[in-house]
Formats: C-alpha cells, sequence, structure tokens
C-alpha cells in the first residue's frame, strides 16, 4: 500500500528573510502588504458598510473600544508578563477623569479625552505600582480586585454622582468623527505597539517576561520598566473609557464593570496571545457574537463558553498564529 | 594583577531559618586577579555570590568596591557600577534570539554610557555591537547560531551567552557561577582562553567551580569553603594540601 504523509513547506519568497527583499519585486511587496492592508481597509470600510444598519455602527466602536483593551492585555501578559486583569480599572478610571474634565471643568471633548487619558494613566500606574514586585496570578487577583474597590468607594461615599453616575457629558459632533475616531487610534495602538515590541526598549520588557533576574543582574531597574510598561497599557485603557463616557454621555459604576476585564482576556485567548493582531480579531469575532446572541437571553452564555472552551481544546494556539503558519507555508501529500 | 583591593568582603553571615548559609566570610580580591572559590555542594558558594551582587540582603558583614560600601544597594545598580556576575542555572532570555539578548544589557545604562551607538529598530546599531560580542565570545558570526532562539542552543553556547551578557556591560569584576559545569572537555578547552583573554583586557574575575582541575589552571587564588565558613585561601598548591580542605572532600578519618 502506498503510503502518504503531510509535508510542510515554506513560500519560497526571498521576503522571509525580512531584509532589503521587501521591495525587490512586486510580488514581494504584495506578500508584506496584503494582510495589513486587508485588516486596514476592512476596518475603514465599516461604518460605511453599516449605513445599512445603523445599530450594528454602535457595535462597530464597541468592537474597537474592546480591541484597545485586548492589546494592552496582550502586551503586558505576553511581552512583559504581568497578566493584568485591570482592564476595568482603566475604563473606569479614564471614563470619569473625562466627566469631570468636561462636566465639572466643562473641557471641551477634545481636551477632556487627552486629559483624562494622560492623567488617567499616571493614576493607574501609581495605584498598580505597589503590587508589581507580585507575579503571575497574584497580580491578577490584586488588579482584578482595584475595579471592584473603586466603585465600592464611589457608592458608599457618594461621590461623582454616587450610584446615578455623571450624566450629560459631550457626546461627538458628528457620527463619522466618532466612528472614525476610535478606528484609526486602534490601528494606531495596533501597529505602534507590533513596531515598539521590537524596539530595544520592548526586547528588555519581553526579557522581563522571560527572566526579570537576569534583567536585574543586567544593570536594568525592572520596576521602573513595569512601571512604564502599565503606563503604556493604562494610556490605552483610559483612552478608551474615556471615548466610552463621551460615546454615551454618561459615566457610572458600569464603566467598572468586569466586562471590560474579561472580554479582552476571552479574546485574546481566541485570536492567539502574543501576536497583538490575535487581540484584534478575536474581539471582531467575540463582540460581534455576543450582540448576535443578545435575543437568546442568559442561555447566550452558554454558547459563549462553548465557543471558548472549543477553542481552547482544538485551537490553543489562537486564530492568528494558526493564519500566520498557513500564510507562511503551505502543506501538500508526499509520498514515503 | 596589582595590589590594589576591588572586592572586599568583610564578616559576612546569612542564615536561611536554622540553617548557617554563611558564618563570617571575610575576603580581599585584588585587581586584575582570577580569584577561585571551592567547595563541596552546599557549602555556601553560591549564597555567597548572591549576598555580594544584592541578590541576597547578608545578615551581617560588608562588601565593598572598591572605595564604596555596595552592601544593601539593589542589584541593578551594583551591575550598574560594574559587578556583573553570570547564573550557575542558565537564565538567557528564551524567546529571543540569541544577539537579541545582549540588546538587554546593552540598553542599561552602564552601556549607554559607553557606547555612542544610536538603538533600535529590527538593524539599530545595537544589533551590531551585539554580534561583535558574540563573535568576541565565540559564536561563528557567519553560521546561523547568533540569530537561533536562546532556548534551542545547547549548553556550552547557553553558557557563554552568560558570559557575553556580562561582557557587554564592559564589567569590572565577573562572578562566574560554575561556567565549567555540564560542558564536555573540549567545550571547556574553548572556554579557557576566554577566560584568559578578560584577565588580559584587566577584568577581574572571581570563579565558583568544580572543575578543580581547569580552575586551577587559571586561577591565581583560591578560596575553599565548607559548611559557609572558609576554611583555607592561597596559591592552589597549598590549598589542596590543607588539611581541612582534604577532609571537606574526602571526609575525615577519625571514626
Amino acid at each position: 500500500m502506498e503510503m502518504k504523509r503531510k509535508e510542510r513547506i515554506d513560500r519560497g519568497l526571498k521576503v522571509r528573510t525580512e531584509g532589503i527583499y521587501a521591495i525587490s519585486s512586486f510580488k514581494e511587496i504584495a506578500y508584506l502588504i496584503g494582510p495589513r492592508l486587508l485588516l486596514i481597509g476592512g476596518v475603514m470600510l465599516l461604518p460605511l458598510i453599516f449605513e445599512v444598519a445603523p445599530y450594528w455602527k454602535r457595535v462597530v466602536n464597541y468592537m474597537c473600544v474592546y480591541a484597545i483593551l485586548a492589546i494592552a492585555f496582550d502586551f503586558l501578559a505576553n511581552y512583559v508578563g504581568l497578566v493584568c486583569l485591570g482592564g476595568a480599572l482603566f475604563v473606569g478610571v479614564g471614563g470619569y477623569l473625562t466627566a469631570i474634565f468636561n462636566t465639572y471643568l466643562s473641557l471641551p471633548f477634545y481636551l477632556s479625552i487627552p486629559f483624562a487619558t494622560v492623567s488617567g494613566a499616571c493614576i493607574c500606574t501609581v495605584i498598580i505600582l505597589p503590587c508589581l514586585p507580585l507575579r503571575g496570578v497574584y497580580f491578577a487577583i490584586v488588579t482584578l480586585m482595584y475595579p471592584i474597590l473603586f466603585s465600592r468607594i464611589i457608592e458608599a461615599f457618594n461621590i461623582f454622582g454616587g450610584t446615578n453616575g455623571i450624566s450629560g457629558i459631550d457626546s461627538f459632533p458628528n457620527q463619522y468623527l466618532e466612528q472614525y475616531l476610535i478606528i484609526i487610534v486602534m490601528l494606531v495602538v495596533l501597529f505602534g505597539m507590533r513596531r515598539f515590541v521590537n524596539e530595544d526598549v520592548g526586547l528588555v520588557l519581553r526579557g522581563i517576561k522571560d527572566n526579570d533576574q537576569s534583567v536585574r543582574a543586567s544593570g536594568i531597574n525592572v520596576t521602573h520598566m513595569k512601571c512604564m510598561a502599565v503606563f503604556i497599557a493604562s494610556l490605552m485603557g483610559c483612552f478608551a473609557g474615556a471615548y466610552i463616557s463621551h460615546l454615551y454621555m454618561f459615566a457610572g459604576l458600569s464603566l467598572f464593570a468586569l466586562d471590560f476585564s474579561i472580554i479582552p482576556i476571552a479574546a485574546v485567548v481566541m485570536g492567539g496571545g502574543g501576536t497583538l493582531v490575535g487581540a484584534v480579531i478575536g474581539c471582531f469575532i467575540l463582540v460581534p457574537l455576543s450582540e448576535v446572541l443578545r435575543d437568546f437571553g442568559s442561555f447566550r452564555i452558554v454558547i459563549y463558553s462553548v465557543t471558548l472552551t472549543g477553542f481552547i481544546v482544538f485551537k490553543s494556539e489562537g486564530i492568528m498564529v494558526y493564519l500566520q503558519r498557513k500564510y507562511h507555508q503551505f502543506e501538500r501529500w508526499a509520498k514515503i | 594583577m596589582s595590589d590594589t583591593v576591588i572586592i572586599s568582603v568583610k564578616g559576612i553571615s546569612k542564615t536561611f531559618g536554622g540553617l548557617k548559609a554563611l558564618i563570617d566570610v571575610s575576603f580581599d580580591v585584588f585587581q586584575g586577579e582570577i580569584y577561585g572559590i571551592i567547595g563541596p555542594n552546599g557549602s555556601g558558594k553560591t549564597t555567597l555570590v548572591n549576598c555580594i551582587t544584592g541578590f541576597i540582603r547578608p545578615d551581617k558583614g560588608h562588601v565593598r568596591f572598591r572605595d564604596e560600601e555596595i552592601t544593601q544597594w539593589p542589584v541593578h545598580k551594583i551591575a550598574g557600577v560594574g559587578v556583573t556576575r553570570t547564573f550557575q542555572l542558565m537564565r538567557p532570555y528564551y524567546s529571543l534570539p540569541a544577539f537579541k539578548n545582549l540588546i538587554i544589557p546593552l540598553w542599561s545604562p552602564r552601556a549607554k554610557k559607553y557606547g555612542g551607538w544610536r538603538g533600535g529598530g529590527r538593524h539599530g546599531d545595537r544589533d551590531t555591537v551585539a554580534i561583535d560580542i558574540l563573535e568576541e565570545i565565540g559564536f561563528e558570526r557567519e553560521s546561523r547560531v547568533p540569530y537561533k532562539l536562546a532556548g534551542t542552543l545547547p549548553t556550552g553556547y547557553q553558557k557563554r551567552l552568560e558570559l557575553a551578557r556580562c561582557i557587554a556591560l564592559r564589567p569590572d569584576v565577573i562572578f562566574c557561577d560554575e561556567v565549567f559545569s555540564g560542558l564536555s572537555m573540549s567545550e571547556i578547552a574553548g572556554m579557557i582562553p576566554l577566560i584568559e583573554r578578560l584577565k588580559m583586557d584587566g577584568v577581574t574575575l572571581v570563579m565558583i567551580e568544580h572543575r578543580l582541575r581547569e580552575l586551577f589552571r587559571v586561577a591565581d587564588r583560591i578560596m575553599a569553603l565548607n559548611f559557609g565558613e572558609k576554611i583555607a585561601e592561597g596559591y592552589y598548591k597549598d590549598v589542596i594540601e590543607d588539611k581541612r580542605v582534604k577532609e571537606a572532600y574526602l571526609g575525615s578519618e577519625e571514626v
């Protein structure tokens, strides 16, 4: 009987060596730019496509917000080694700050969002600073606790509107600004972070993930570097929070909801950890999925869990890692 | 070798619970020499290095580097003045290529002070410096070895990578924690010239070693530890003839 086996071969393109060959022919250029252009073009077209279904425009905004949070989580967990479940903390702090700037100090949205992003990131970094020596699951638990802590404080002291929240925040002047703001920021964050983790500073952060003792022995202050990483991640998270506040014209305790911590993790698991793009793709699948399943009521959590479990069991590497491999290599059956 | 004392350790003691890991250990290392530390398993050699390089706070005692007291300094500050160490269990950055491993020490404040290069990017100047250092330490530039993931390298190369990480910092002192252990004879034969060249460049080396024959070839002076205590110090022939050292390694003849 004739035996066959599956053989995996690299595509014969010079561009895979990542050198000057990238511009040696149109084929190579297309090979590199193709997938990136597909993502950028696809995302930019989404608001125009959903002119026919305005309800889904909101979902696109939400997809991008969650994508930014998922990139922040992926960056911290898979490049710095800090499993940070503080997505809700970042969103809450950013959201409340922009509400305060906008309603109490009556700053316009184009000032309140950047101010809230930067000052929120500073606050989050200072809060997380004491637990930076913790590792793994302990760090995760402490960061998971912070959003709950904040919402209880706001509830108990009845500050910032207490349980009623702060309403009357300015909305965006028009819908296209609202949509393209978050889409462009998401793309900038995505490609910016992809570049950042391959810069020298990014390599130092990745070194901390692999083993921080060795980084310390190399004469680098690990706490400083971790602080910087947390600051960068909380910049993204606080921007997402500030954006949501302006989108809903409301900042309330729902900003500290656990969804903002959990969905990004699920998206990263689904999309493939450590790729950054995977986080975005995971969000683009999970967020619409949970929208579609809204009709099923509480049954949707079952479908949701089954999907996730399926991914963990059958494709634990995640979609993006799988796709990357398929893109760089092809398979064929060969005779033995 | 000169008469200048570069590392001076005075009365270091450390206990872990009831275990006395180090008891009142004192020694001086002179500038430019190779100083060997030997002792049976569990005699406190690695703990001593941990205490000096700041990974563990000693209970008592002082460590001086040149004229500075470095006893309570954090690890990165000690490495920043040029007192570096290798790890007994190799600790490369597994997910990075071998030459990218050196970007991390090259990015440190100490290395930045020396190098005038610009960093960054996929083909930044630091990459060139890193490849140069790796070639110096025995990675063939034209081969694929420097570009492989550090986790996939054989033990010999990982040990070299540990040394390279120290060299990238332009150190004054290197504490080598068992760089020869786990290597074959031919790999050790390749390492010894590296050690000798480092000495010629004026780097002071403190070597902890179980491979005594190879250590005695390069070391100027030897110290022997047993159960956390210093039992002998001096030229290697005197140390191995010492009664207490023989007892520590071979056991006492008295019943």
